[in-house]
């Protein structure tokens, strides 16, 4: 299995010094391609930090991060910058879509970072929000949407770059059950193939079963990682 | 130095692509900013009180000091001398006799001629009373004359002549026509002619000018002294100006080019009244209410959509992108601001010269020039919060939620 992603020994703490505050113990992990990889553990055991720091958000105080062959630590701060546009899609728990602009505009943002023309940009938004089932809403504000559809729309933005790789932080958090099991039912069909990785973060049992693999953390370590088999954590 | 040269001439080429590839992400500003209806207005209304008071101010102030050298300037002498203690034009001290000669005597001198400047109460057919200023030209060279519109300039021999100067004051004194009689200092006078003024403004405080022969002010006027205000004079070259300075300087007096009077008066105003400080504290008083009003508003707006900015950094946003972004905003509403600002105060003032002629105010290029650097003030002041905010925040805290 070709990896798209490998993590060595991530250590991040926070606070001063004298009294640090370690977030990740000493963290390795590695993502295969055409893969829907799971980070679940209970609330503070440090996967939001440990997403941040193999996204290029968050430097690590030790370890490496090989994302696609690049070591991205390595990389200046607009390198890292570009890196991530061009390779990375994101999908916040709390969608972060600017609420002035319309669901298109908020889609086309990643392209006009990369210098595609507007109309270029919008065209292509409205085709991947075709895709993610929003077909003729592009021009409504997304305020204007459900929770559902307002996380439709950041899917849509995060995968308008056609990344390999797109991360997705608590993505059903905000959502009723049901609809977030649809969103993510919906990712796992549509969105993952070849040459794409996802990896979500989450403690939220009821989508588990989506998973291919899951990574366990705890206290800022990996407890477990395995294939997912069926009822291996509890609902 | 040739290194650094290309080296800055390869970032500004790289930077005017960037700006042209920016295109797009300045949409998506301009967007932000004007579907926020309510934050868009309240800074355009911002910046457009700011503008419209401070162009307002120092356009006023600007028409009084314009005003308060028009007599100056429509005289038209090359060169004045005059007591050192002089301020403004209308508060003469009178010179001896013998500074006429010493004058005439200096090298480089083409002609230099006495003129009086003087006050009198005209009482006019309606029986009304008006203060004018008078001027008295010399009885043969008519040295200092203004530029007839009506009538002929040697009328001013005819007995008891006075010639009027028309300019936004003329009506004060019923806006005499040719063969008007009326009385000054309870001598009998005549308009024999009209004259314009030689700048666009006239004189200060609402005072209309008559024009006669420097003897017939000095002799046969009641209640005027029989003196010499001013030795008005041209010289032979202008090369001729700083020994002519000079040599007036031995004697205790002062000889000024007529720009240099212009701005030794306009000092006065500025700098030795209230005027000046007033109307400097007013302009200030305006710029900070505007920037504050604008500055404010604007960070609000950045405040407000700094989870998003944020989410931009994460998605991949340079940070000189946002930086030019909200810069960009800045400038639309501060340039809007201004347009109106002006606008406002210009239709301001051209309408309360409609209802009174003389008033005194012009929006002239050194009103715009400090309005509009207050503009840009407040445009980069604004920014630069928003700026600075926007480039703290971590896309780490954005996904931390
Ligand atoms: N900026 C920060 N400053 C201090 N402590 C932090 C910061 N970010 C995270 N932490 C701490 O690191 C730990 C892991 O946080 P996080 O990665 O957000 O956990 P999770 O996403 O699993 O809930 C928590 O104890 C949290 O309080
Ligand atoms: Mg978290």
């Amino acid at each position: 299995m070709e990896t798209i992603l490998k993590a060595f020994n991530i250590v991040k703490w926070f606070g001063d010094r004298d009294n640090k505050m370690y977030a990740l113990k000493e963290i390795s992990l590695e993502a295969h391609y055409k893969e829907i990889l799971f980070i679940i553990g209970p609330s503070g055991s440090g996967k939001t930090t440990l997403l941040s720091v193999i996204s290029g958000i968050l430097r690590p105080n030790e370890g490496t991060v090989i994302v696609k062959d690049r070591n991205i630590w390595e990389m200046n701060g607009d390198e890292l910058t570009s890196f991530r546009l061009n390779n990375i899609g994101f999908v916040f728990q709390d969608y972060h879509l600017f609420p002035k602009l319309t669901s298109a505009e908020n889609v086309a943002i990643p392209l006009i970072l990369k210098k595609i023309s507007w109309d270029d940009s919008i065209k292509k938004a409205l085709k991947y929000l075709e895709i993610v089932g929003l077909g003729g809403k592009g021009e409504l504000p997304p305020y204007k949407l459900s929770g559902g559809e307002q996380q439709r729309v950041a899917i849509a933005r995060a995968i308008v770059s056609e990344p390999d790789l797109i991360i997705f932080d608590e993505p059903t958090a905000s959502l009723d059950g049901e609809t977030g099991r649809q969103i993510i039912s919906f990712v796992k069909s549509n969105l993952l193939n070849e040459s794409r990785t996802i990896i979500i973060v989450t403690h939220d049992a009821r989508i588990y079963e989506f998973a291919d693999r899951i990574i366990h953390m705890e206290d800022g370590k990996i407890k477990q990682s395995d294939e997912w088999k069926g009822d291996m954590y509890e609902k | 130095m040739l290194k650094s040269a290309k080296k800055a001439a390869g970032y500004i080429k790289s930077s005017v692509i960037n700006l042209a590839g920016m295109r797009g992400l300045f949409r998506i500003a301009l967007k932000l900013l004007v579907n926020d209806k309510g934050k868009f207005l309240t800074i355009i209304i911002g910046v457009t009180f700011a503008v419209f008071l401070m162009n307002q101010m120092t356009s006023m102030f600007a028409g009084i000091l314009e005003s308060s050298v028009s007599s100056v300037a429509n005289v038209g002498a090359q060169m004045w001398v005059m007591d050192p203690s002089v301020e403004t034009v209308a508060n003469s001290i009178p010179l001896p006799d013998y500074v006429l000669d010493y004058v005439r005597s200096i090298k480089g001198v083409k002609f230099a001629e006495p003129i009086y400047f003087g006050g009198g109460l005209v009482k006019l057919n309606s029986g009304k009373y008006q203060y004018a200023t008078i001027i008295g030209l010399d009885d043969t060279s008519l040295f200092g004359r203004p530029v007839i519109i009506d009538g002929n300039i040697k009328n001013i021999y005819e007995s008891h002549a006075f010639i009027a100067l028309k300019d936004a004051n003329y009506n004060l004194l019923d806006s005499p026509p040719i063969g008007t009689t009326f009385e000054v200092n309870d001598y009998r006078g005549v308009i024999v002619a009209l004259a314009k003024t030689a700048t666009p403004s006239s004189g200060l405080f609402g005072i209309p000018t008559l024009y006669t022969t420097y003897s017939r002010a000095t002799q046969d006027l009641p209640n005027t002294r029989y003196v010499m205000s001013y030795v008005i004079l041209d010289p032979k070259k202008k090369t001729d100006i700083p020994y002519i300075e000079r040599k007036v300087g031995d004697l205790g007096y002062l000889a000024l080019t007529q720009d240099d009077f212009e701005s030794k008066i306009k000092n006065y105003y500025i700098y030795k009244t209230s005027m000046g400080m007033n109307i400097g504290l007013m302009t200030l008083i305006s710029f900070i209410v505007g920037l504050s009003i604008a500055g404010q508003t604007f960070y609000a707006f950045v405040l407000e959509n700094m989870e998003k900015f944020g989410a931009l950094k994460a998605i991949g946003a340079q940070k000189k992108e946002l930086i030019y972004m909200l810069l960009f905003q800045a400038s639309v509403v501060s340039f809007i601001g201004y347009g109106f600002g002006i606008l406002l105060s210009s239709m301001m003032i051209a309408f309360a010269k409609l209802r009174v002629p003389n008033y005194v105010a012009m929006v002239n290029y050194t009103s715009l020039t400090i309005a509009f650097f207050m503009v840009l003030l407040i445009a980069g002041f604004s920014s630069y919060l928003g700026i600075r905010k926007v480039l703290k925040i971590e896309p780490f805290d954005i996904f931390r939620g």
